[in-house]
This record gives C-alpha cells, sequence and structure tokens, in this order.
C-alpha cells in the first residue's frame, strides 16, 4: 500500500517584483492504483505543483508538507526523491548534448536501482520501450532530447516512464503539442504504465483531450493555486461543455 | 603519499590528482640548479653531441637569454629560472625491458599501466621518458623492418644525423620565441619519428612522460617526418608528482608531413598543478597532407600552447581538436593556428574548455591566409562550459586574411550547466556530481570520441574526479 499526501502546500517563485506566491495551500491525498488529472487555466498553479514535489530550485516551499508513504520528501535532494520513487515527465524535457540516450537510461536506472541493469536483458527492455513508444531504436543512440520534435520528447519521456519504473508518476502538460496519433501512443504508454501493480498517478492538463484516453479516478480543478472543486471524471466533462469560465469569472468582477 | 597533502595543506583544494606520488631519488634532489654556458656545454658533452648540435645549442641560450618574457597569456612571472634543475640523468642506460629498469622507475610506469598497455598491444611501440632522458625504448619488429625509425632523440641524433641536419630546428626555429629557445638550449629526450613514404603505422606510436625531481625542467624535443603517402599517430601522456614549489615543461615539437601524408598527434597532458606547461608545437604541410592535432589540456599550473599547421601546398589540410579542463588555480591558455601559405588548403578548429572552482581557461587562435592562397577554407568552433560562477573563460581569436576567395567561419560560445540539465538528470535519480559529470562528459564528447579507447576512458574518470563538489 503505497500514498502520496500533499498537504496544505504553498509555494512561492523569485519574481523581479520580489517573491511571489504561487500555491496557497493545495492539498490532496493519491493512493496506489489510482489516477488523479489536475485540470486548471494557465497560471494557476499545476506545473508549480509538479516541479515543487519533484524539487526543483526555482520553488522555494514556504509550508505544508508532501509525504511519500509517510516519508517527507520535501526534506529529500532532487536524486532521493526520486530514489524514493517518484518521477516527473516534464512538459519541456532539456536537451543534454553528447549524453546519449542509452548512457543516460542505463545511468538513470543503476542509480535508481542500486545496480547496473543486466546488460543481457536490458538492451532489449530499451528497445522494447522506445517501439511502444513508436520511436526508432536509433533514438537510444542520440544525445538526450536534441533535436528531438515537441512529440518525440514526449513520448520518450514516457519510454523512461516505462523503463524507470517509479512508484508515483507525476506528468505534466504530457499532452500538449501532441497531435492526435502522438497521443494515443503516449496515451497507450500512461494506461501501461498505470495498470501496474502499486503504481499512482498524477496527470496535470490543460485540456481534457487525453482524458478519452486516459480515465482518471479523481478530477481536481486549480484556480489561482488552490483547488477550486475536486470530483470523479464527471467533471473533467463538464469542464469540457463549460470550460473554465465559471471558476475564474467571479460576479464581482462584473465581466 | 597522504603526507605530501599534510605536509602542504595549500594543495588541498584542488581535488584528487592520481599521479600526485613521487619516488626516492638522490640524482634528483642533488642536480643542479640554475642556467648558464656551463650547464648547456656540459648537457651536450655529456650526449657526446656533434659540434654543431653544441652550437646550435649556445645560440639557444643566447636568444633565450636576450628575448623578453611574454607579457600576452598567462601570467609566467613567478618562473624563477635560477632555481630551475636543466638536467636529471636518472640512469645510466636506456633499457628494451621494462625488468631492466631501476625497481623505483619500473615501479612509476607499472602504476601508470605503461607496460600493461603495450603489453596488450594497444601500442606499437613505447617510449617513457622520465625527467630527462628517455628511459625505456621498444618498437614492434614489423615496423622496423618496415623502416619506421622510433627512437628518443638524443640516440636519433647519433644514428640518423643527416636527418637532424636536414630537419631540425627548420619548422620551429631557435629563435621563434623565448621558451623555443630555452628549449633549443638545453633541450634532451623527445621522440623522433621517420615513416617511410607508404607506410601505414596501424596502430599509435605512444610516449609516456614523467617529471619526479622538484622544480625540474623537462625539455623534450620531438622530431616527426613522415613521408609521402604513409600514415603514424603519435599519442603522448604527462603527469608529475604533486609538490610545492614549480616545476617547468618546456618542450618543442616539429613535423614534417610530406605530400599525401598524413599525421595525428594526441596529447592528454595531466601534469600536478605546480607544472608550467610552455609548449612549441608547429606541423608544415606539403600538398596534400594532413596533419591533426588532438590536444587535452587537464593538468598543469598554466599552459600555453598553440599547435601550428603550416599549410605550404595545395590541397593540404589542418585539424585541430582541442580540450582543456581548468580547476582551483588553473590556467589553460590554449588553441590553434593555422597559416594557409598555399591555394585550396583547408583547416579547422574544434576547440571545448570546461573550467571550474575559480579555474580560468582561455581559447587563442590564429586563422592566417596568406596572399594568393585562393580557394582556402577555415572553420573554427570554440564552445565552453562554465560550471560556477567564479570561473572564467575568455576567447581571443585572430583571423589575418590577405586573399579574396576564401571561406572563413567562426563562431565561439560560452555556456554554464543549468540548473534545467541538473534537475533532469536528477529527478531520474542521478546524485549532483554524477549529474554534472555527465553533462560536462556531454560536452566534451565530440573531441573524446577522437580519442584512443584507454585515453577516452582516462578522460572520462578524470572529469568525474574533477566534478566530485564541483556544484556549490
Amino acid at each position: 500500500m503505497s500514498t502520496l499526501e500533499i498537504k496544505d502546500l504553498q509555494v512561492q517563485v523569485q519574481t523581479e517584483d520580489g517573491p511571489k506566491e504561487i500555491l496557497k495551500g493545495v492539498t490532496l491525498t493519491i493512493k496506489d492504483g489510482e489516477t488523479h488529472a489536475i485540470m486548471g487555466p494557465n497560471g494557476s498553479g499545476k506545473s508549480t505543483t509538479a516541479y515543487s514535489i519533484a524539487g526543483h530550485p526555482k520553488y522555494t516551499v514556504t509550508g505544508g508538507e508532501v509525504l511519500l508513504d509517510g516519508e517527507n520528501v520535501l526534506e529529500m535532494s532532487v536524486d532521493e526523491r526520486a530514489r524514493a520513487g517518484l518521477f516527473l515527465a516534464m512538459q519541456y524535457p532539456v536537451e543534454v548534448p553528447g549524453v546519449s540516450m542509452s548512457n543516460f537510461l542505463r545511468t538513470a536506472k543503476t542509480a535508481l536501482d542500486g545496480e547496473a541493469p543486466k546488460l543481457r536483458t536490458w538492451v532489449k527492455d530499451v528497445n522494447g520501450a522506445l517501439d511502444r513508444m513508436k520511436l526508432d531504436t536509433a533514438f537510444s543512440s542520440r544525445s538526450v532530447n536534441e533535436g528531438f520534435s515537441g512529440g518525440e520528447k514526449k513520448r520518450a519521456e514516457i519510454a523512461q516512464l516505462d523503463l524507470l519504473d517509479p512508484k508515483f508518476a507525476i506528468l505534466d502538460e504530457i499532452d500538449s503539442g501532441l497531435d492526435i496519433d502522438a497521443l494515443k501512443v503516449v496515451s497507450d504508454g500512461i494506461n501501461a504504465y498505470a495498470a501496474r501493480e502499486g503504481k499512482g498517478l498524477l496527470l496535470i492538463t490543460h485540456y481534457t483531450r487525453i482524458l478519452r484516453y486516459v480515465k482518471p479516478d479523481v478530477v481536481h480543478v486549480f484556480v489561482d493555486g488552490r483547488i477550486a472543486e475536486s470530483g470523479g471524471p464527471e467533471l473533467a466533462d463538464e469542464l469540457e461543455a463549460n470550460g473554465y469560465e465559471k471558476y475564474v469569472s467571479t460576479p464581482a468582477a462584473g465581466v | 603519499m597522504t603526507s605530501i597533502e599534510e605536509l602542504n595543506p595549500e594543495l588541498k583544494g584542488i581535488g584528487r590528482y592520481d599521479f600526485g606520488w613521487s619516488d626516492k631519488n638522490d640524482v634528483g634532489a642533488n642536480a643542479k640548479r640554475g642556467l648558464n654556458e656551463d650547464v648547456v656545454r656540459d648537457i651536450s658533452s655529456k650526449k657526446s653531441e656533434p659540434g654543431w648540435m653544441l652550437d646550435l645549442r649556445l645560440k639557444g641560450l643566447k636568444l633565450f637569454d636576450r628575448k623578453p618574457m611574454p607579457t600576452w597569456g598567462s601570467d609566467l612571472s613567478a618562473i624563477d629560472f635560477d632555481n630551475i634543475k636543466y638536467f636529471v640523468r636518472s640512469t645510466e642506460k636506456q633499457a628494451q625491458s621494462w625488468e631492466d629498469l631501476p625497481e623505483d622507475i619500473k615501479n612509476t610506469y607499472d602504476k601508470l599501466g605503461i607496460p600493461e598497455a603495450e603489453k596488450q598491444r594497444l601500442v606499437a611501440g613505447v617510449a617513457a621518458q622520465y625527467e630527462s632522458e628517455v628511459v625505456y625504448h621498444q618498437i614492434r619488429e614489423d615496423l622496423e623492418e618496415q623502416g619506421v625509425i622510433f627512437l628518443d632523440t638524443d640516440t636519433a641524433l647519433k644514428e640518423h644525423e643527416e636527418l637532424f641536419k636536414e630537419y631540425f630546428g627548420t619548422v620551429i626555429p631557435v629563435g621563434d620565441n623565448k621558451f623555443s629557445a630555452l628549449n633549443t638550449s638545453v633541450w634532451s629526450g623527445g621522440s623522433f619519428i621517420y615513416v617511410p613514404k607508404g607506410v601505414h603505422v596501424d596502430i599509435p606510436l605512444q610516449a609516456y612522460f614523467r617529471i619526479n625531481t622538484e622544480n625540474m625542467g623537462q625539455f623534450e624535443r620531438t622530431l616527426i617526418i613522415v613521408d609521402e603517402d604513409a600514415y603514424v599517430h603519435y599519442v603522448e601522456g604527462c603527469t608529475a608528482p604533486i609538490y610545492s614549489s614549480d616545476s617547468l615543461h618546456s618542450a618543442v615539437v616539429e613535423i614534417i608531413v610530406k605530400k599525401g601524408g598524413r599525421c595525428r598527434y594526441t596529447t592528454i597532458q595531466n601534469w600536478s598543478n605546480n607544472v608550467y606547461n610552455l609548449v612549441t608545437k608547429r606541423a608544415v604541410c606539403e600538398a596534400g597532407a594532413t596533419m591533426e592535432w588532438v590536444d587535452g589540456n587537464i593538468g598543469s599550473k598554466v599552459t600555453m600552447k598553440y599547435p601550428a599547421v603550416y599549410l605550404m601546398g595545395e590541397h593540404a589540410k589542418g585539424e585541430t581538436l582541442s580540450i582543456a579542463f581548468a580547476g582551483e588555480g588553473q590556467h589553460q591558455d590554449a588553441g590553434a593556428k593555422m597559416v594557409h601559405a598555399a591555394p585550396y588548403t583547408s583547416s579547422s578548429i574544434l576547440s571545448k574548455s570546461v573550467a571550474r572552482g575559480g579555474g580560468r581557461t582561455s581559447y587563442r587562435g590564429l586563422i592566417q591566409v596568406n596572399e594568393g592562397a585562393h580557394g582556402s577554407k577555415s572553420n573554427v568552433l570554440c564552445d565552453a562550459l562554465l560550471v560556477d560562477q567564479i570561473s572564467r573563460s575568455d576567447t581571443y581569436p585572430y583571423v589575418d586574411i590577405r586573399e579574396d576567395d576564401v571561406s572563413m567561419g567562426h563562431e565561439a560560445s560560452v555556456s554554464k550547466v543549468s540548473d534545467d540539465q541538473l534537475f533532469y538528470l536528477m529527478s531520474r535519480g542521478m546524485e549532483q556530481d554524477e549529474a554534472m559529470a555527465m553533462i560536462v562528459r556531454g560536452f566534451v564528447e565530440p573531441i573524446a570520441k577522437e580519442l584512443p579507447m584507454e585515453y577516452a576512458l582516462e578522460l572520462n574518470r578524470l572529469i568525474e574526479l574533477q566534478m566530485e563538489g564541483a556544484v556549490g
């Protein structure tokens, strides 16, 4: 039994005008076997939630806690969080020139498992993961994300999810910039991961499109650094029909 | 070996240097310091040289005294020429087998893994220079049968004086610069290679240079002649013990590549951080010939080195791949020089440097296209990577083009290791040092892949050591 608990998480970032509060107290709990979706308009703090949990230095946690099976994640370094079982698929994965995907994946796998993967099966595993994402196996000798199209980067992120096999995965706008075919491929990959024993998933998205393929158990609507509403998958359908208008335009604003 | 560090706490910051041990040595300890005519005459007479070489040495000494210290590049003001030991003879006889070497010298090379590399046939010939002279020398028999000459320069002068009269000092004249004059006056050791017409030496010839004595000056002299359509790859490595006061390494390397020949010269310089490394390297290429410098500068306190290619015949090609690391207290002032003196010649320079811990890297390069060298092409790419906020990198590109019909490209970049790159790799479970080393390895990969396998591995290992604790 595995749980990721986010309790009253408050986060700020440094801006030119001083610190700015982005998350104003976010609370949610994901149990293994569950898929949660976070939806919301731009600037509502969705991605901040993802990067804060993973520990990006740009974000300063000012309050609350994040517990993975009771362990305080916020006291861990980025790599310790990964080794504890967290994974973040990024919206804009960076390029690492001169480092081959295969070297990168093997090093990551070794770091996570504490021992090098067995050579005999590893190459097959890598090729299988790339193949499932409809990426040519030649990608394993290319530099990490370098010269990848937007869609290829997203597919490579899911191939990593497949291979690195974390306990909890946070996917930040994995659907943005994907055409319909790529969206299906990526969704298949996500579903295959979610179907494994003991996995939890937090899917962050701006659009409801991906939720046709990846069915969430719980949907949270983010507005202005807080969860404005949580519900079942039907909440996504409602957002599909009505958008975020009801959350963002208040009568007092007169618009 | 911890005692060296304990005695010299100022060395603590330089990170781990695995070659920093020293051998016990009475010869080195008792060697004479300082330079004058007697020292030069003494070296020459110990080597029983022909008179013309002594004359050349004395000319070198005069020019060395007369020429001012270079005021550009690195700060050389701390070099105390009177404190340096200009000649140390560590053993009376050159060995043909590792077993014949004095025990402590043999142990040194064992620790450095040189006999092992030879045993595994990773190299076709080995020269090992310890202090001033080459103490071990061996070449594969089949190469010798094909007429390939691979000797230490002292022996070569005795056995092939006619080649020395023809070529010695023709590529780098005695008075080329202060340090070429110094080298000419006190040179000792180094490699001499002659590859006959059409002969391809398929695996590299290797030389290994070791300074053991504190305040030692090592002045090897290398001369390589690659005859028409021949090929050779020469690889050199250098290490020294860690001492609290400075040593000097000032080599001169002259290379002649004849029509259609090709020479590749790979250096992995990993002197300890108390060595001034001031080296003049230059090649001339005849028509259709190719010269490739692969120049790795990892160690030393100060390096000033700009391997040059003079493209003297049509369609000659020059290439330099340069890689430099500078940590705390280090300045790597390295680059390349390409002189296009004939039509349709081409050159390319790829320079990558990494600075950390307050270290400083400089790229300094010259592209010169002479009048009449029409149809020539040159491309320069230099990238610097700064690992932290306190390190420094500069680029000094010089271009002198006296011909209209040429194509010239120059690109330079300075980048920092980004938080996002570190975050990305760490979010996949890698520790910070490991992530940093991976980014740096990736940055230098275009050059690392050109290195012989064992040197590429060595480079990777050195990067890992350098990056330990690199991030604040």
